[in-house]
């Protein structure tokens, strides 16, 4: 497993036991009891998956198992702004990818990446349900529609603080 | 008078939140409160114009109101009672002003019955689900039928699964009813919708939760289970929200709960989340993602009905399936089954969307044509473009072409052209999409999905994507486009899971119906649409050259050569297809082939 390796605190460890036990420490609960710890934390690092491990008794490979199948955990913290740009089929046909490339290139970074202040982050997504206004990406839950590359800069200047 | 706002999720991206803010400072402002009411409601469907305003009881139909046409809307309408023309829709064809959305060509040829209440109510209400039958099919079959009775009413309808695949509904249920008897069984709702470009699902549970929760009480009564259980994906809070709260009204009235409506017939739905996972939309990997594991599927038989969830006999079925099912109670299995096709009965919901005029979600018979949706309800193709193609059943389904513009829809038909009915995701296309680049999207999407655990996914789909980026890149062979058709049968047959087995659709359904754009890739390493980039072409007109130098000088890799005040050439060879020559130019002398 990698990570930024943070070590962690008491108030977290107990944290993380509250989440656990208010399912039963249930390992079926596995799932849910990862959502709220990624709520809680924004992502999971290895030694929240270790504690979570612990609390429902089970192995911590099986965690990481989960957390590593599933596209919505995420291990790696997320930036400041977390930008998702929609990659569903409408979006696609619309021209995403130019919107996407149009991203990569003013922030300097790749899908996955965060740039270096940890200010914003880049990710895909598929299908925000708003095909209407194709193509579209979220900022922060914030939906940005009808886009094109030339928006990309106004769009982040928004974001300058 | 009510004020219908839409507060689905096209709509609210589009900001009617701060629509009905304003509508309702404005109704304040004028002390109207007790006179008019802001109900925010689901998905009217015409995403394309959002965010919608309807008036109730005039049917008045407002498209692309802004927060700043509230004011407006309160003093010329509610007050005064005159319309509002600049905000009704006008038809394209005939340029008039239309006030009643049903004389909408959007709306004429659509018949919402698993849509029936989106749009209507108050989806946070339960007492305007109520007023609208919601509940009473499910106090129908407690009070007055069998659970048989009610399997057969469900089987005569001949209701089919939604989800994609069109297994018959009631013989589900009543595999189900009859498996284990006595032992807990749960009732499952499929809301992981995966299919990109498809929002059907959600905008249900957005718009009208309790007809879902009703469904799955009534198919708990049939088959003997007193849990339910619905999978929905974490990425969908609205929709979450809703159902959290219907389901916390749904037990206050008793509808949900012990001894629901007195009859001694207990049923209690919970929630468990996604967590992103495509793979998951199939039922045995479901199963496995509800018992916190890795979302894998499993080798069927043993089907979900047999051993499910905790082992436990489980029916699944997807959310559009459940929503059909409180209207075929209250109005009877022969009134349903009297509309469609003779295979497939009833009506489908898409979402329409891609290169068209009018997006959104719409609800249509089956039976109905892709021309009559294409050209009638989605108002043809954005900018006059010429048809290409339309996309059904996402990365499981296929391309259908003009020449399936005229076939009446159903399960079986859209199987016959190589596609299938998947769960509604409809994306038209037009002459600029290259149909190669399509495929390749598609199995970029499986191969991020597939969840690893058979070879023919895992390693097939990425050697037919290896293949399809070989050809976008202008390196394909014909021996390529044979490989591709081998690998994808190959796949077919062997892989373990609705999603694999379907996986190769998309590229045999572009072969089938575009096999010269393939060959045209190959041989003459050309995109007819011009989207694949490593076989476009720049090149200098020499008529409109004069031969400034400016594109020359700009080249990072000195491409293009020529003399002074002479037409210029571009060394396709030495070109790196970055588009800066283009810019440079003063004379429009650089085009793109």
């Amino acid at each position: 497993m990698c990570g930024p390796q943070i070590k962690i605190s008491e108030a977290n460890y107990l944290k993380i036991k509250e989440i656990c036990a208010s399912f039963n420490n249930n390992p079926g609960e596995l799932i849910n009891i990862l959502h709220k710890t990624q709520d809680h934390f924004g992502y999971l690092p290895e030694e929240v998956q270790q504690v979570v491990a612990d609390c429902l008794g089970i192995p911590v490979g099986k965690v990481y198992g989960v957390v590593s199948f599933y596209s919505f955990f995420t291990m790696k913290p997320k930036g400041k702004y977390a930008i998702s740009v929609c990659l569903g089929t409408a979006c696609y046909v619309k021209g995403a990818e130019k919107v996407l490339d149009a991203l990569k290139k003013e922030l300097n970074i790749s899908e996955g990446g965060v740039t270096e202040d940890g200010k914003f982050s880049l990710d895909v997504l598929r299908c925000v349900g708003a095909c209407g206004l194709a193509p579209v990406m979220t900022i922060n839950g914030k939906t940005y529609g009808r886009l094109v590359p030339e928006h990309v800069k106004e769009i982040l200047a928004e974001y300058a603080d | 008078m009510h004020i219908l706002v839409c507060g689905g999720t096209g709509c609210t991206a589009n900001a009617s939140r701060e629509v009905i803010d304003a509508l309702n400072r404005e109704l304040e402002s004028h002390d109207l409160t007790d006179f008019a009411k802001v109900v925010v409601t689901g998905c009217f469907g015409f995403c394309e114009r959002g965010p919608i305003v309807k008036i109730i009881p005039d049917n008045t139909f407002y498209t692309q109101v802004k927060p700043s046409d509230a004011k407006e809307i309160i003093e010329e309408h509610i007050i005064k009672g005159r319309k509002v023309h600049r905000l009704l829709y006008v038809a394209p064809d005939t340029n008039e002003s239309i006030s009643d959305s049903k004389h909408m060509e959007f709306y004429k040829k659509q018949l919402r019955i698993a849509l029936r209440n989106c749009g209507f109510i108050d989806p946070e209400n339960i007492d305007e689900a109520i007023a609208r039958d919601g509940y009473a099919a499910l106090g129908k079959c407690l009070t007055e039928m069998t659970p048989e009775e009610v399997i057969a009413e469900i089987k005569k309808s001949g209701l089919r699964g939604r989800g994609g695949a069109g297994f018959p509904t009631g013989v589900k249920w009543e595999i189900a009813s009859k498996s284990r008897v006595g032992e807990q069984k749960y009732v499952v709702c499929n809301a992981d919708e995966g299919d990109p470009g498809a929002f059907m699902d959600r905008s249900l549970l957005e718009g009208d939760p309790h007809s879902i929760l009703e469904a799955m009480a009534i198919c708990g009564y049939c088959i003997g289970a007193s849990k339910g259980l619905i999978y929905i994906r974490a990425e969908y809070p609205l929709a979450i929200h809703r159902l959290q709260v219907a389901i916390k009204q749904a037990e206050e009235y008793g509808l949900l709960g012990k001894n629901i409506l007195g009859t001694g017939f207990d049923f209690e739905i919970e929630l468990r989340y996604g967590a992103g996972a495509f793979v998951c939309g199939e039922e045995t990997a479901l199963i496995h993602s509800m018992e916190g594991k890795r979302g894998e599927p499993t080798f069927k038989p043993p089907f979900p009905a047999q051993s499910g969830y905790l082992g436990k006999p489980t029916n699944v079925n997807n959310v559009e399936t459940y929503a059909n099912i409180p209207v075929i109670i209250n109005k009877g299995a022969d009134w349903f089954a009297s509309i469609g096709t003779e295979k497939s009965k009833g009506t489908k919901v898409f979402a329409l969307a891609g290169k068209i005029n009018n997006v959104g979600l719409i609800e249509v018979p089956m039976g109905i044509t892709l021309r009559e949706i294409i050209y009638e309800i989605g108002g043809g193709i954005k900018g006059g473009k010429k048809f290409k193609a339309v996309q059904t059943g996402g990365p499981s389904g296929g391309c259908l072409t003009e020449k399936h513009l005229d076939t009446p829809i159903d399960y079986d038909s859209l199987v016959a052209a190589g596609s299938m009915m998947g769960s509604g995701g409809m994306i038209v296309m037009d002459e600029d999409d290259c149909m190669v680049a399509i495929a390749k999207f598609y199995l970029g999407f499986t191969v991020d999905e597939s969840c690893g655990k058979c070879t023919p996914c895992r390693v097939g789909n990425k050697r037919l994507l290896e293949i399809l980026t070989k050809i976008t890149d202008g390196k394909g062979t014909m021996q390529d486009l044979e490989d591709l058709k081998n690998l994808s049968a190959v796949i077919k047959d062997t892989a373990l899971c609705g999603l694999g087995q379907t996986s190769p659709n998309p590229v045999l359904s572009t072969i089938n119906n575009f096999w010269d754009e393939y060959v045209e890739h190959v041989t003459e390493k050309k995109c007819r649409a011009g989207q694949c980039k490593a076989l476009k072409k720049y090149v200098i007109d020499p008529d409109k050259c004069k031969g400034c130098t400016a594109c020359a000088r700009a080249c990072p890799v000195g491409a293009i050569t020529g003399v002074v005040k002479n037409p210029h050439v571009i060394n396709q060879l030495d070109c790196i297809k970055c588009g800066t020559c283009i810019e440079k130019c003063k004379f429009g002398a650089i085009s793109l082939n």
